[in-house]
């Protein structure tokens, strides 16, 4: 399959607020192949949503270079067929809605890209649908919850029909009934629709059902590969200030004990067979 | 407790008059406005006041909300009305020490009492009957000429709709804050005026820093969705007129008429 994004030895620099430079990617090489589900995990302050902004030309590289689709972000004129392909969710909801009705709001991105009005109709009736929002169409956003914004916030996004959706961090405001809803439909839309989704995250939780785990510590990435892969190596996850799912943990120990277990077993109900088998 | 600030407040509904255009809407509300200050015989009111009150009636806005809502303006009206009925020079009626209530007086107050109620129940009628984002939609639409010199119609839609946007989202974070604040031990309720506006500060300090920070992060949050002006921006949902709206106007041209019609020919 084809990359959608290729990033090659990407550098970010900014001034800090002590007018110190401050380096926030140093040297990242990454390709993202269309159709994936990649999860970029990370503490605060490893880069991830400095890198997150570079995906759709917010952010320009200080140096390297950041292809979408074959289109470098550094050249103003690609910067609305980017913003196209890349679809970008933010972490808050409320700041990132900008009408006073779901729908319009839906239809903003439309609108922008100067579509026909029967066609934006279609398109966010289509995209309201795919992230279940539809019955609310005429409310006010104020009044729901902020996993049904955020939910709004991807319809707003897929009615755009991006080939990818980046979303930095966008459950770390919500509330576990509302993750799980936010969680839910972009892996549908990952299954479904085949768009590729990056999803930039600390909760492990949310790691476990990805293609591809891209670990980040101090602008660096320190580990990449399945979720399998990536949490077998329980140790450096640690080293980068970061916990493992608790399933693993509890293989993590048991091993230490002796206990033969596959490291590999990463939902509950993998784990306790596992277990299981192990003592039986 | 800041829950129940309404601005520009709307009563949904699917009426004759909620169906209008709200460019209709706006053209008829100046066509009133100027029918209401040309009127200056007494009889000249009648079709103005009829006019508002089939409006108000096939709109099924309840009277009383609509009397509810010139509260606050009450004592300009009555004040408006008094100083006219003894300020007023012209044939006295009576003479009551040093105030003298003149012919002319009493006509001004009656005029001026009806005048602007009149006129803030016709823009009543206007933000109750329309949503605020159709207002801003009309206007934007109505005021397209002005691109022509230079005037950022767009722009200025676009803010009035994003402040509309947010005015709850900003009023549920001051609730946050003052709590906060109040869990603190600050207090908003007891003291004069400028202790009380003291008060405020750690309030609307916090508040502002917030309101730019959401603002930088909207402005993002648009330039992501391919946000740039409205040159070459469509619109999902657009105005167009209909054979109400020709029906509505025909009205107010009524209207008009009339009240010349009883300027010239009335008592």
């Amino acid at each position: 399959m084809s990359n959608i994004i290729e990033i090659r030895n990407l550098v970010f620099k900014y001034i800090n607020d002590e007018e110190l430079e401050t380096v926030a990617l140093d040297g990242i090489d990454l390709n993202i192949e269309e159709g994936s589900f990649v999860v970029v995990l990370g503490h605060n302050g490893s880069g991830k949503s400095t890198l997150a902004k570079h995906l759709n030309g917010i952010l320009q590289p200080t140096e390297g270079t950041v292809l979408v689709a074959g289109m470098d972000t550094r050249d103003e004129k690609l910067m609305t067929d980017i913003r196209r392909k890349v679809g970008m969710v933010f972490q808050n909801p409320d700041n990132q809605i900008v009408a006073n009705v779901v729908e319009d709001d839906v239809a903003f991105g439309p609108e922008n890209l100067g579509i026909e009005s029967e066609e934006i109709r279609r398109r966010v009736d289509e995209a309201l649908k795919a992230v279940d929002m539809w019955e609310f169409r005429s409310h006010a956003p104020h009044l729901l919850s902020g996993g049904q914004k955020q939910r709004v916030a991807i319809a707003g996004v897929i009615a755009m029909r991006p080939h990818c959706i980046v979303l930095d961090e966008p459950t770390a405001m919500l509330d576990p009934v509302g993750r799980a809803e936010v969680i839910e439909t972009i892996m549908r839309l990952n299954k479904e629709q085949g768009i590729t989704v990056v999803l930039i995250t600390h909760h492990m939780s949310e790691t476990i059902d990805a293609d591809r785990l891209i670990v980040m510590a101090d602008g660096r990435i320190i580990d990449d590969g399945t979720p399998q892969q990536v949490f077998a190596n329980v140790q450096k996850l640690r080293d980068a200030g970061l916990s493992v799912p608790e399933t693993t943990q509890l293989i993590f120990e048991l091993r230490k004990e002796g206990v033969e277990l596959p490291l590999s077993a990463l939902s509950v109900d993998e784990c306790a067979e596992s277990i299981f088998k192990a003592f039986a | 407790m800041l829950k129940n600030i309404t601005l520009g407040q709307y009563f949904p509904g699917n009426t004759f008059v909620h169906r209008l255009d709200p460019r209709t809407k706006l053209l008829i509300i100046v066509v009133y406005i100027v029918a209401l200050f040309l009127v200056d015989k007494i009889t000249a009111y009648l079709p103005v006041i009829v006019f508002l009150a089939i409006s108000v009636m096939v709109s099924k806005i309840k009277l009383k909300s609509l009397v509810s809502g010139m509260k606050p303006l009450f004592v300009i009206i009555v004040i408006t009305a008094i100083i006219n009925l003894f300020f007023t020079s012209g044939e006295p009626i009576v003479k009551l020490w040093v105030v003298t209530i003149t012919k002319e007086g009493v006509r001004a107050a009656v005029f001026m009492l009806l005048r602007i109620s009149l006129l803030i129940m016709g823009t009543f009628m206007l933000t109750y009957t329309t949503a605020p984002m159709q207002l801003t939609d009309g206007l934007e639409s109505l005021l397209g000429p002005l691109k022509k010199i230079k005037m950022p119609v767009h722009e200025l839609a676009m803010m009035m709709s994003i402040a509309l946007r947010f005015i709850p989202t900003l009023i549920e974070e001051t609730d946050k804050i003052m709590n906060a604040q109040k869990a603190r031990g600050a207090d908003f309720e007891t003291g004069g005026l400028v202790q009380k506006a003291k008060a405020m500060l750690p309030l609307l300090i916090p508040l502002f820093i917030s309101a730019f920070r959401r603002a930088d992060e909207l402005a993002t949050a648009m330039e992501s969705r391919c946000y740039s002006g409205g040159e070459g921006r469509t619109k999902m949902k657009q105005l167009c007129y209909g054979a109400i709206d020709v029906t509505a106007g025909a009205a107010a041209i009524v209207l008009l008429a009339m009240v010349i019609l009883l300027n010239t020919f009335g008592i």
